[in-house]
């Protein structure tokens, strides 16, 4: 309270912030609830359930500043008691004290045991999202929850932006060019289980999937989330062989190409010497649907199902599980292993190389590091990921088009880790599942609110949001930058080298070393 | 000279140009098993560039360069290490965000064997080995002096215990031969002296061969066999300490024509 007298405050920002400070306490708490009341009053003329929200929201806050014992927990308690009230009053969904009574019981867990808990939690809630997501509220601004179909695209995206984790927040390389992996992914499952190659007939494990005398290749998707998985992290080593040499920006420009590349190859591969390998533009669709075949399906009693697009015909817990949902799943299992082998990685010597090499190449290298090959490691490790992220995508949406890996899909993937937290797995998932969801629901839900919400008399300002998409991730990604370099949940370590800095010279002698002699 | 066997490393003829300079001219050098050598010159001589070849960094012009009987010239650090030269940095180059411990196990990275595969599964022989290197990695970090430091981050670590713990980083490549690059340099007589404690007890306790850049000559003549003086990327003297000291062309180098016209004028050479 002292300090604002005591050193001369320099800035605007600043300056206001120590006076600020020097009023004392009452004053500010007044202060902040009047201003508080003030904004909501203003927000009830836009949208009453925004004012509402904004509320809830701000009394969740006073809440974390009382005394826990016994105030916090009275005071919580009561709210959950008034949302049920209003629930049974028939004014609010159930859904609503269900989700604030779950998030309070969340922070109440001991620190120590949060490590595990909230990952744990945040899997259990994701498993049984199918069952409640059409029993949830509806977002003030951002409209319903995503459903379960946006849900599979959001896993995808979050597995993929953990796969770039590995290359970016672990190892430090600067990939600009993850879409070539995720194409790359996306095309073998497409190849091996299409009607593609008509002149070819080839069939392995998948049976009762498709009908017999289909020509094409056919491969059990299972197989060709493995293939593809080792196809891309093979095609990464080869992109990183001759680029991963070059640091910092020199990468980044040459992993660029490579992101450029491949697509150029997808949408003029109708005729590759007369050979028609992408079929160009139009892509490849549809694909085979995946499924374990009746024989797997008849011994689990039916819990793997024969074939993904025609089931299912159980209900469950009230829920009528449908197609999307069995694909929602799966993709949940392979972004759980996603995680399992980055967590594992970090840990593990060859994680701490890749930490070395990101803090200071030259001194890596004189501690035995070999360090092309420790980074092509990490290359081929977050190309595999993204092999088999793209691979599941193309089989969900049962085809896969040259337009959907252009540049900004790198961008996209790359802003996701940034905003979440680079090198923390956690904060990448956080980061890369708002990203994701932004893209196919959000930004169409907001516009729809600010449609509707803000107009002048009968003028609605009618604009299309999700055009717009791109600008308004960089305008995240800049805001981010400024006030949070790290991300939202960020490592401790790369938090502390964008505060401090780190040693990077080069190692080699490419430039003549002249200041060393 | 002392027989090829009795060296552990083995310089001949190496030079190094950047352009039109030449930073260091087809030096001959030598260093005897189990002996503290020293590198002096004035700033610029060549020291630095000279142990960049040695570790690999720097690729040679000319000369070959050989430890324990391979050549070694040119080829890339990582592969140096293994073969047993660990060295430290003139200025200190830790991993600042890793805490000691960590540092200290990116140091014996070349001596584990985990992969990427059974790193992933960690099978009981990757735990087994990862718990063994911790071990010796906190075995190192007391040797140090370092042990109440052992999940500090390295950047919050004083300035002797950085110096220190690049050491014990280097340590745990498992080297033959140390190279220790101005490793007194910005600290204080106390410090230079335990340092120098140091050094002495890594060559009687670890058997090691230290090779080191230095300027305080009280260090230098308090632990070395040998000095090699460099002037201009040229050896230009060669010896125990006490030959060093009394050698013209090294007062030269250091001091001036003048100085030494000076000396022999008053009858002190």
């Amino acid at each position: 309270m002292d300090a604002g007298g005591a050193i001369e405050q320099v800035g605007f920002r600043n300056q206001l912030r120590a006076r600020w400070n020097a009023l004392p306490q009452e004053q500010r708490w007044t202060a902040t609830i009047l201003i508080q009341l003030l904004v909501a009053v203003g927000l009830w003329f836009l949208d009453h359930a925004l004012a509402e929200g904004f509320l809830l929201i701000c009394a969740v806050i006073w809440l974390r500043k009382l005394p826990p014992l016994p105030w916090r927990l009275a005071g919580q308690a009561a709210l959950v008691v008034l949302l049920a009230i209003f629930a049974a009053t028939g004014n609010a969904l159930w859904s609503v004290p269900i989700v604030f009574a779950l998030g309070f019981a969340a922070f109440w867990i001991p620190t120590k045991q949060r490590r595990w808990a909230l990952p744990a939690i945040g899997l259990a809630v994701a498993i049984l999202y199918p069952f409640f997501e059409e029993k949830l509220f509806t977002m003030p601004v951002f409209g319903v929850f995503p459903d379960v179909y946006t849900g599979v695209y959001m896993v995808v995206f979050v597995m993929m932006a953990v796969g770039l984790n590995i290359v970016v927040g672990y190892a430090g390389l600067l990939d600009l060019g993850y879409v070539a992996f995720y194409a790359t992914g996306a095309y073998t499952a497409a190849w091996f289980a299409s009607e593609q190659f008509p002149h070819t007939r080839f069939d392995l494990w998948d049976i009762g999937v498709i009908p017999k005398d289909l020509p094409g290749v056919h491969v059990s998707l299972w197989l060709l989330l493995i293939l593809a998985g080792v196809i891309t992290a093979g095609f990464g080593v080869i992109i990183g062989l001759p680029t991963l040499r070059l640091r910092g920006d020199y990468l980044a420009i040459v992993t660029l190409g490579f992101g450029e590349i491949l697509p150029q190859i997808a949408r003029n591969g109708d005729s590759l010497f007369g050979f028609n390998l992408t079929n160009g533009p139009n892509g490849i669709t549809p694909l085979d649907s995946p499924g374990w075949g009746n024989t797997l399906s008849n011994a689990t009693g039916g819990f793997l199902p024969a074939n993904y697009l025609t089931c299912c015909k159980r209900v469950l817990l009230g829920h009528q599980i449908q197609s999307a949902d069995v694909f929602f799943w799966t993709a949940l299992v392979l972004l759980i292993f996603t995680v399992f082998c980055s967590l594992r990685l970090r840990d593990s010597r060859l994680g701490r190389a890749w930490v070395a090499i990101r803090e200071d190449e030259t001194a890596a290298g004189a501690m035995g590091i070999p360090l092309m090959r420790t980074k092509t490691w990490a290359y081929a490790t977050g190309a595999f990921f993204g092999g088999v992220a793209g691979a599941y995508y193309a089989s969900f949406k049962s085809a896969t088009f040259p337009g959907d890996f252009f540049f900004n899909i790198s961008v996209f993937i790359l802003c996701m880790v940034i905003l979440g937290g680079m090198g923390n797995v956690w904060g990448v998932i956080v980061g890369a599942s708002f990203l994701a969801y932004l893209n196919q629901e959000g930004l169409a839900n907001t516009g729809a609110w600010i449609n509707s919400n803000i107009h002048i008399g009968s003028h609605h300002p009618n604009l299309d949001v999700p055009l717009y998409s791109s600008g308004i991730y960089g305008l995240i990604i800049v805001i981010v930058m400024l006030l949070r370099p790290e991300g939202l949940i960020p490592s401790k370590r790369v938090a502390a080298e964008l505060h401090e800095g780190v040693h990077d010279e080069p190692a080699y002698d490419i430039a003549h070393g002249a200041h060393d002699v | 000279m002392s027989s090829d066997e009795d060296n552990v490393l083995v310089v001949a003829g190496v030079r190094k140009e950047f352009g039109g300079l030449i930073a260091v001219s087809d030096v001959d050098f030598a260093v005897p098993r189990g002996k503290v050598v020293s590198l002096i010159g004035p700033n610029g001589a060549g020291k630095t560039t000279f142990f960049n070849m040695l570790t690999g960094v720097y690729k040679p012009t000319g000369g070959t360069i050989t430890f324990l009987g391979e050549d070694v010239t040119g080829k890339p650090p990582h592969a140096i290490t293994q073969r047993g030269i660990g060295r430290t940095f003139q200025n200190i180059r830790l991993f600042q965000n890793m805490t000691s411990i960590e540092n200290v196990l990116v140091g014996m990275h070349s001596r584990l064997h985990a992969n990427l595969f059974n790193s992933i599964l960690r099978t009981p022989g990757v735990k087994r080995e990862e718990r063994e290197a911790r071990e010796k990695a906190r075995e190192l970090l007391h040797f140090a002096g370092l042990n109440r430091h052992e999940n500090s981050t390295a950047r919050n670590l004083p300035y002797g215990d950085q110096r220190r713990l690049e050491v014990a980083r280097a340590l745990a490549t498992e080297p033959t031969l140390l190279l220790l690059d101005e490793p007194t340099a910005g600290m204080n007589p106390q410090e230079s002296a335990d340092f120098t404690t140091f050094v002495g007890r890594l060559r009687e306790e670890e058997k090691l061969t230290v090779l080191m850049i230095e300027h305080d000559m009280r260090v230098v003549m308090g632990i070395s066999d040998r000095v090699s003086v460099l002037d201009y990327g040229q050896k230009i003297a060669e010896g125990t300490p006490k030959e060093v000291q009394k050698n013209e062309r090294v007062i030269e180098a250091y001091l001036g024509k003048a100085a030494v016209e000076d000396m022999k004028r008053q009858g002190l050479s």
